[in-house]
């Protein structure tokens, strides 16, 4: 684990300060360990051939943490279960001490697809979340909230636009808007860059760097993109695909978790002269790569 | 894109005046030529009697053929130039006939929509409702709605709230099938979004659900609004009393080609009318994606 997730707690509250309690942060039941604690996670939908078996990690407040795997190893369900949008099979979820029992507000989604509603601007898809999370706020307040977490993804100027006459790159940006505007304890991101340009998908990353860094929000994020994970992560985590070779049968599950060595404050553009970066970087490559020959063996 | 739709002008305009061409030319008969021709001059006062007696009418120039044109159009201009005179029950202005027609058409449906929006959403919402409601939708949806009415009639004991009766029983089950279509089928990610964010069961019936089904749901009102004029005329004819139909009916009675064929007119004209309003109004709550 990296050394600065531990000195990020007074960031952390600072942001919380103007945030009125909910349901789960009134609590101070919390036990000694990890912010967020995933024991025994596994999914099955035929008991004989579970998806993933004996998922366990941690995340601590304000880390970065990312999940790489191939299509099918259950990184969606567990994000969505970490969501509380999912169940699983067995095993448990806690996050500050409370098992995560449904979806929450203190956990802010980033949906692959935007998910924004296309019949709201900008503005009220964004007031859509604030008025959930802030039921008694007034007209203003809302209206100032909204426009500062606009403002931070710099689309102030496409506060009355509809979804439809944004870019996807734009789209995405309110979605994660939308995410951090509801000051969650933590940030779920699913595959959220994927379905964008690689040109775009930089400079949103690096935006998501700043405000990530800005804020101590702690996140899980789910991706495809190694480089991704590198720039991003401070922890990575290689989930396996399960195996079926006909006659044995082996559950994927998590193979490793990467710590990331790398210096804190990375920039793309110096990611890959920066010590140590090519040795992880292939790390997980060959990793990946392995899967798939694995998974190529067992159809051959 | 204007040129297209210049040019189409033209050409309606032009098959308009083609038609109203080969209309004149099928129904003219030149002027002065009786029944019986020039001879009719020649006949005697008894002769004549005995004509008139036979049905043939010689001094009126009476004509018992296909209205032409040109007096089509100046039945049209006396029936729109007071539209609003009310001569006791068989003789009323066509716009008082319209109104009733688009009253109970009007009444007929908002009931149907009262019923059919809410009840289509909550078989949307729920697998269970829908499977169990089903087998009665599909059985009572093929029934023509005037097949009700002898039914209508005997349980309301009254002709006018028969009609609105039928009127509802017809514009129901569009909009119950589409409301119900178009509560299932909102997206899965919307309704994650939604409770991701905890929000409250009617905040998301009216934010995140109704105007997700609203297209949907405005198709379905625009269907039903169409067989409900479709149905007006049909059931006024039956019922009698007042309104575009049985205004229609009377006047076939009447004899009254021009009367008859200027109800029809009406009838489509209105029922275009409608249609627009609703596409207008579909146009409002339809979303690009």
């Amino acid at each position: 684990m990296l050394n600065e997730t531990t000195s990020n707690h007074g960031a952390q509250v600072d942001l919380k300060a103007h945030s009125k309690p909910t349901s789960d942060s009134n609590k101070h039941a919390f036990q000694s360990g990890h912010f967020l604690q995933v024991q025994g996670l596994s999914k099955y939908y035929s008991k004989a051939k579970p998806v993933f078996t004996g998922v366990n990690f941690n995340i601590d407040k304000g880390e970065f943490v990312c999940i790489i795997g191939h299509s099918g190893c259950g990184k969606t369900t567990i994000l969505n279960v970490l969501a509380g949008l999912d169940t699983a099979s067995e095993g448990y979820v806690f996050m500050d001490g409370r098992e995560v029992k449904g979806p929450s507000l203190e956990r802010g989604v980033v949906f692959q697809s935007h998910a924004l509603m296309p019949w709201f601007t900008v503005r009220q898809n964004i007031a859509f979340a604030v008025r959930s999370r802030w039921p008694d706020w007034d007209h203003l307040e809302v209206k100032r909230h909204v426009e500062k977490f606009v403002e931070m993804v710099g689309l102030s100027h496409s506060l009355e636009k509809k979804p439809s006459e944004l870019s996807g790159g734009m789209k995405q940006r309110v979605g994660i808007a939308r995410a951090f505007s509801i000051h969650p304890k933590m940030l779920l991101l699913d595959e959220p860059f994927g379905a964008l340009d690689a040109l775009t998908r930089g400079t949103i990353q690096d935006e998501l760097m700043g405000i990530v860094r800005r804020t101590q929000q702690t996140v899980f994020m789910i991706t495809h993109d190694v480089d991704e994970a590198i720039l991003l992560a401070d922890k990575i985590i290689l989930m396996k695909n399960a195996v079926d070779t006909g006659g044995s049968f082996t559950p994927g599950g998590i193979a490793e978790i990467v710590n990331n060595p790398l210096p804190t404050h990375r920039i793309r553009s110096e990611l890959h002269h920066m010590k140590g970066y090519y040795e992880l970087r292939n790390h997980i490559v060959d990793f990946l790569i392995g899967a798939t020959k694995k998974s190529l063996n067992q159809t051959v | 894109m204007i040129s297209v739709r210049l040019k189409a002008k033209v050409l309606s305009l032009l098959i308009f005046v083609v038609f109203l061409g080969i209309w004149h030319v099928s129904t003219f008969t030149p002027s002065g030529v009786g029944v019986l021709g020039s001879g009719s001059s020649a006949m005697t006062a008894e002769q004549l009697e005995y004509q008139k007696l036979m049905g043939k009418d010689i001094g009126t120039q009476k004509s018992t053929g296909f209205p032409s044109p040109d007096q089509m159009s100046k039945a049209i201009a006396k029936q729109l130039s007071d539209p609003f005179y009310d001569n006791g029950p068989n003789d009323k202005g066509i716009a008082i006939q319209l109104g009733y027609s688009l009253l109970r058409v009007g009444l007929g449906f908002f009931l149907a929509a009262l019923v059919a929006i809410p009840f289509g959403f909550a078989i949307g919402m729920s697998p269970l409702l829908f499977s169990a409601f089903d087998p009665f939708i599909q059985i009572l949806k093929p029934i023509s709605p005037l097949a009700w009415m002898p039914l209508a009639l005997y349980t309301i004991k009254d002709s006018s709230l028969s009609g609105i009766f039928v009127i509802f029983i017809c514009s129901v089950w569009p909009m119950l099938i589409n409301t119900a279509f178009g509560v299932s089928s909102v997206k899965k990610e919307w309704l994650n979004v939604a409770s991701t964010l905890e929000v409250s069961p009617l905040r998301k019936a009216f934010l995140v659900i109704l105007p997700a089904a609203a297209p949907t749901i405005l198709t379905g009102m625009r269907i039903s609004m169409g067989i409900a004029w479709l149905v007006i005329v049909a059931a006024e004819m039956l019922v009698g009393g007042t309104g575009i139909g049985y205004f229609l009916w009377n006047e076939w009675n009447n004899l009254s080609l021009t009367s008859v064929i200027f109800a029809i007119l009406l009838i489509g004209i209105v029922g275009m009318l409608l249609d627009t309003c609703f596409a207008q109004f579909q146009k409002w709550v339809t979303y690009v994606e």
